[in-house]
């Protein structure tokens, strides 16, 4: 079936090649896949992306993936791009896929990324710790912090062991507060929004692992201002671990053979480039607005065509 | 000696503990001694695996493949042609479907390309109006069953469509009606050879045993690495999952089916096929029903699990609306998959006890009268869509399709609820939550982690020694050789530690629970259909109240276990109690028993191993929760497991921890299956 379908796609797109005598540069026809995950702001860049793929003429469809499994597919060809590669979360299951071969870094977004541990801004405003966000007044309420498995001890609530590994708690260490601090590691992202969610309830305090952008920032999140970041401050990398999270990127990934079947289309991807405002409000008009995926995209396109028609020329 | 033979296995049970307790309390924890933790001699076999997969995949057996889009020719593996080959077709199978219901243009592409769709806007398929698929539904209950039947279709098309779950519901269906014919047709073949053949049988057994206790996380990267991701994946990984007790029930059934029945079907002079065909599976037909129920069950418990690798449809939506917190849309959407289960349940279960009316001489009009009804009712609701067009102008066509999150929705009535539920229990939840984890689970973790491996040995050994001999003691010490040989045998004890716990509970609340309901008839049948409702129900759904309420703790993913666990445990306590012979219940009467004698002394001890099996049940179904526990946060082997999913040794590391789960379930599985076959035999029960 398969291989009937792809001789008569090549023996029609040779005629037509003929009688139009059109160059080979064009894009082929077949449907760029692009995968879509579990939080808001991804689907509709996911249909935003496909809505710009369509206006130059490109198929596109969606499938859904989960978000760590996704390069393996990138990798076989199953799914063509990923538009939101975070350094901190996805970095490893990108960096494993690369170096398998098969899948390649399609550029960087122009928002500024930050992953880190931080707190509730009603955490700030009910001065719950007094000298947050600033670390060092971390060390003198653990017990604002505490939970009924934490043993005491003040709790990180990090996302998923498979994001980064053993660093925080490698951080506390660093920084002298593990006799203070534990890490419980949560196991999805929806466990992290739960527990914010229970905590706002009666303004409870709480440090967990979280992100920006995100749709967190609408209703204030403050990240903790750790000592700053330099190279071979991790424990990976020889250091003590002492250091905060970098800014980081917001990469996007593509197959290999994206720029060969699909040229014009991936020179639109690779300059694509959205902002954390972009992104932001994308999110919102899910989020907020309560549009579906599908129709936030397309607001987002007809209101915003002076941002992304750039791309495409 | 006379004391020793009467209280023999009282003294085997002591002894047993004082072994066991030596051990604990003198077997130091030091890495390097084997008493108290094997050397991790499989630390290698994830890698390995890893690297066979990986070589059958891209090395293996090179062949040339044209790439049309590149025209030029690039070298793949066979393996990876053929798999992807298959997932074309099975793909090709659900669009088919998906697109009869919701219409589309890759069938039409599937025939000529994209280049033609993109230059003939006209070759679009329509899709269905929903009212022809809530009239066909309706027709198809009535002609199967009848009026109930028909309402009930009715009554769930119309909540799907109205709630504005109509798109993702019938992606679901589309990917579900490919999946649950093939697990029947698989499971029906694979039945039928074990039942031909015993050699087939000895070998197809160990491997739906592992098959049914592996948690499903564990093979979905080998599905996605071999077939891809998209449907065709979510389908296959749901076949895996479904397929098994189809196989199970098919041979059971087959096995009971009497002599006689098969001698008269050879007197009549019936060939091989005809007597598999026509004799045996039409006279098995009872527990092949159970198998298809059971298929259509797993297919919809999958559909959550099988949108991370690509099912489209309401397991995607659930999964989108929970990381929203949308707690009351991710509940419509559950309900719809309860629904599409109990419909497709009901009607299969009424098409195959339907019998042929051989004598009938009935004309053409009374023989297609269904038929007609549905051709004149799809042309009406098409007329009407169309009149719809013009009704609503420009806007929704509500005739039509009503497109997803547009239709009525009782979200915020659910949103409230959960929030006043977190406002007003929150705090007088936690002196329980603390107590529960400070003094109850802390404890019993620590004592599961603090036990040498030497130790843990000796007691599941010593106790398979005294159910089944010295078979059953190198069975159970076999399976867990293998997980102490692994690098994760102390995350095998933290699962160890929150099944025992969760299915010490489920048991205990399973069975009160059901021997309350088995006291009354009506009682019964409401306590089974709210145990089919939670079977299908997506467990994810009450993850997110529940962490709300406990934090993310391991309490939270307990109550989460002990909701799901506890549902075999109440069904088998109610089937159990529900069969004691009426005539016994009867003796016991007229001996002026009591209910709460009766209950004892005859009720329990002949729904016994019933029970037991119930109980066996529900360490497979915690063991199950506990693996997805690992969204909500542990330090198990499911965490493990979720981790592969972005591991280097992905595949490897997934399935490996999958048998170690695997056989944490065989193990217990082993032992509850010994004793109660004793029981039974014991009993006069067999």
């Amino acid at each position: 079936m398969k291989n009937l379908t792809r001789n008569f796609a090549v023996a029609l797109s040779v005629t037509l090649a003929s009688v139009s005598g059109q160059a080979l540069a064009e894009d082929s026809s077949k449907p760029i896949v692009i995968p879509t995950h579990n939080w808001s702001s991804q689907v509709v860049m996911a249909y935003v992306i496909g809505g710009i793929f369509e206006s130059m003429g490109n198929n596109v469809e969606y499938v859904p993936a989960d978000t760590q499994a996704v390069y393996e597919a990138i990798r076989n060809g199953d799914v063509t791009i990923s538009h939101e590669v975070w350094q901190s979360t996805f970095g490893a299951s990108f960096y494993n896929a690369m170096a398998k071969g098969g899948i390649i870094d399609a550029g960087t977004h122009a928002a500024m990324t930050l992953e880190e541990m931080g707190v509730p801004q009603y955490v700030i405003d009910d001065n719950l710790c007094p000298g947050l966000p600033n670390w060092e007044a971390l060390a003198n309420c653990p017990e604002v912090f505490a939970t009924a498995d934490s043993g005491g001890k003040g709790r990180w609530l990090e996302g998923p062991q498979s994001w980064h590994g053993t660093q925080m708690p490698e951080r506390l260490a660093g920084l002298g507060l593990d006799d203070k601090y534990m890490v419980k590691f949560a196991g999805s992202a929806d466990a992290l929004w739960a527990e914010l969610e229970s905590a706002k309830k009666d303004r409870r305090g709480v440090i967990t692992f979280n992100w920006t952008p995100n749709f967190t920032d609408a209703e204030g999140f403050v990240f903790i201002e750790f000592p700053e970041f330099f190279q071979g401050c991790r424990v990976g990398d020889g250091g003590d671990g002492a250091c905060g999270s970098p800014k980081g990127w917001l990469k996007k990934a593509a197959n290999y053979k994206f720029p060969k079947t699909h040229p014009a289309a991936y020179t639109a991807f690779s300059k694509i480039s959205f902002t954390s405002t972009d992104i932001g409000q994308m999110a919102a008009l899910v989020d907020v607005d309560k549009m579906s995926h599908q129709d936030a995209a397309k607001s987002w396109l007809a209101a915003h065509a002076d941002v992304w028609e750039p791309f495409t020329k | 000696m006379a004391f020793v033979n009467k209280h023999f296995k009282t003294l085997q049970i002591l002894v047993l503990l004082v072994f066991f307790f030596t051990l604990y309390l003198l077997v130091t924890p030091d890495e390097t001694n084997v008493l108290w933790r094997f050397p991790a001699l499989f630390a290698g076999f994830p890698g390995a695996i890893n690297g066979f997969a990986e070589h059958l995949m891209y090395d293996w057996f090179p062949v040339e493949v044209y790439d049309s889009d590149l025209e030029e020719y690039e070298t793949s593996a066979l393996i990876r042609e053929l798999t992807r080959g298959f997932s074309g077709g099975v793909l090709f199978c659900i669009q088919f479907v998906r697109e009869i219901l919701l219409g589309g243009v890759k069938t039409i592409v599937a025939f000529t390309s994209w280049d033609f769709v993109g230059d003939n806007k006209w070759a679009v398929w329509p899709a269905l109006p929903w009212t022809v698929v809530l009239g066909g539904a309706i027709l198809l209950g009535y002609a199967l069953s009848g009026k109930m039947l028909a309402l009930l279709a009715g009554i769930a098309t119309s909540y799907i469509a109205i709630f504005g779950q109509w798109e993702p519901a019938m992606e679901t269906l589309s990917f579900v009606l490919i999946a649950a014919p093939v697990s029947c047709l698989l499971g029906l073949f694979f039945g039928a050879v074990a039942y031909k053949s015993k050699t087939a049988e000895t070998i197809i057994m160990p491997l739906l045993n592992v098959a049914q206790t592996m948690p499903h996380f564990s093979y979905l990267i080998p599905v996605m690495v071999f077939f891809g991701v998209g449907d065709h994946a979510g389908a296959i990984a749901t076949i895996i999952f479904a397929t098994p007790p189809m196989i199970r029930l098919t041979l059971l059934g087959l096995k009971r089916v009497s002599p006689e029945v098969v001698e008269a079907g050879a007197m009549s002079g019936c060939s091989n096929s005809q007597m598999m065909l026509k004799v045996l599976i039409p006279t098995a037909r009872r527990d092949i029903l159970i198998g298809t129920n059971q298929v259509i069950m797993q297919c919809l418990a999958m559909a959550v699990i099988a949108s991370f690798i690509g099912a489209k449809g309401l397991g995607f939506n659930l999964l989108l609306a929970l990381n929203q917190l949308r707690i009351g849309q991710a509940l419509e959407l559950g309900i719809c998959i309860v629904l599409i289960a109990v419909v497709l349940d009901k009607l299969s279960l009424a098409w195959a006890n339907k019998q042929t009316d051989y004598f009938a001489d009935s004309s053409y009009f009374q023989r297609h009268k269904y038929g007609i009804i549905f051709l004149i009712f799809m042309v009406t609701c098409v007329i009407l869509t169309f009149v719809g067009k013009i009704i609503f102008g420009g806007g929704i066509n509500y005739f039509y399709l009503i497109p997803h999150n547009q239709g009525i929705t009782t979200e915020p009535f659910w949103q409230a609820g959960v929030d006043w539920m977190v406002e007003n229990w929150y705090h007088g939840l936690q002196t329980f939550n603390n107590w529960l984890i400070i003094d109850v689970l802390m404890p019993m973790k620590a004592a599961y982690l603090g036990m040498p491996v030497s130790a843990t040995f000796v007691l599941v050994m010593g106790i398979g020694y005294m159910i089944g001999g010295w078979r059953s003691a190198l069975i159970v010490g076999g399976f867990l050789l293998f997980i102490a040989f692994t690098e994760w045998w102390d995350r095998a004890l933290i699962t160890a530690y929150m099944t025992s716990f969760a299915v010490i509970v489920s048991a205990v609340i399973g069975v009160i629970v059901g021997s309350l309901c088995a006291q009354n008839s009506f009682a019964s049948k409401v306590i089974l259909i709210v145990c089919d409702t939670l079977q299908t129900f997506p467990s994810f759904i009450y993850l997110i109240p529940v962490i709300m309420l406990f934090g993310v703790t391991d309490t939270s993913v307990l109550i989460a276990v002990v909701v799901y666990a506890t549902i075999p445990a109440t069904r088998y306590t109610v089937e159990g109690l529900r069969s004691v012979p009426a005539t016994l219940q009867d003796a016991g009467s007229m001996s002026g028993v009591n209910k709460l004698q009766r209950w004892v002394n005859i009720e329990m001890p002949l729904a016994f191993p019933h029970i037991m099996l119930g109980i066996n049940q529900t360490v497979v179904f915690a063991l199950f929760m506990v693996i997805i526990g690992a969204m909500i946060g542990t330090d198990d082997l499911g965490q493990y497991i979720l981790k592969a999913l972005s591991d280097k040794n992905g595949i490897g590391n997934g399935l490996m921890l999958g048998l170690c789960v695997a056989f944490i379930g065989l193990a217990v599985d082993h032992l509850i299956r010994t004793w109660a076959d004793q029981k039974k035999i014991a009993l006069g029960m067999t």
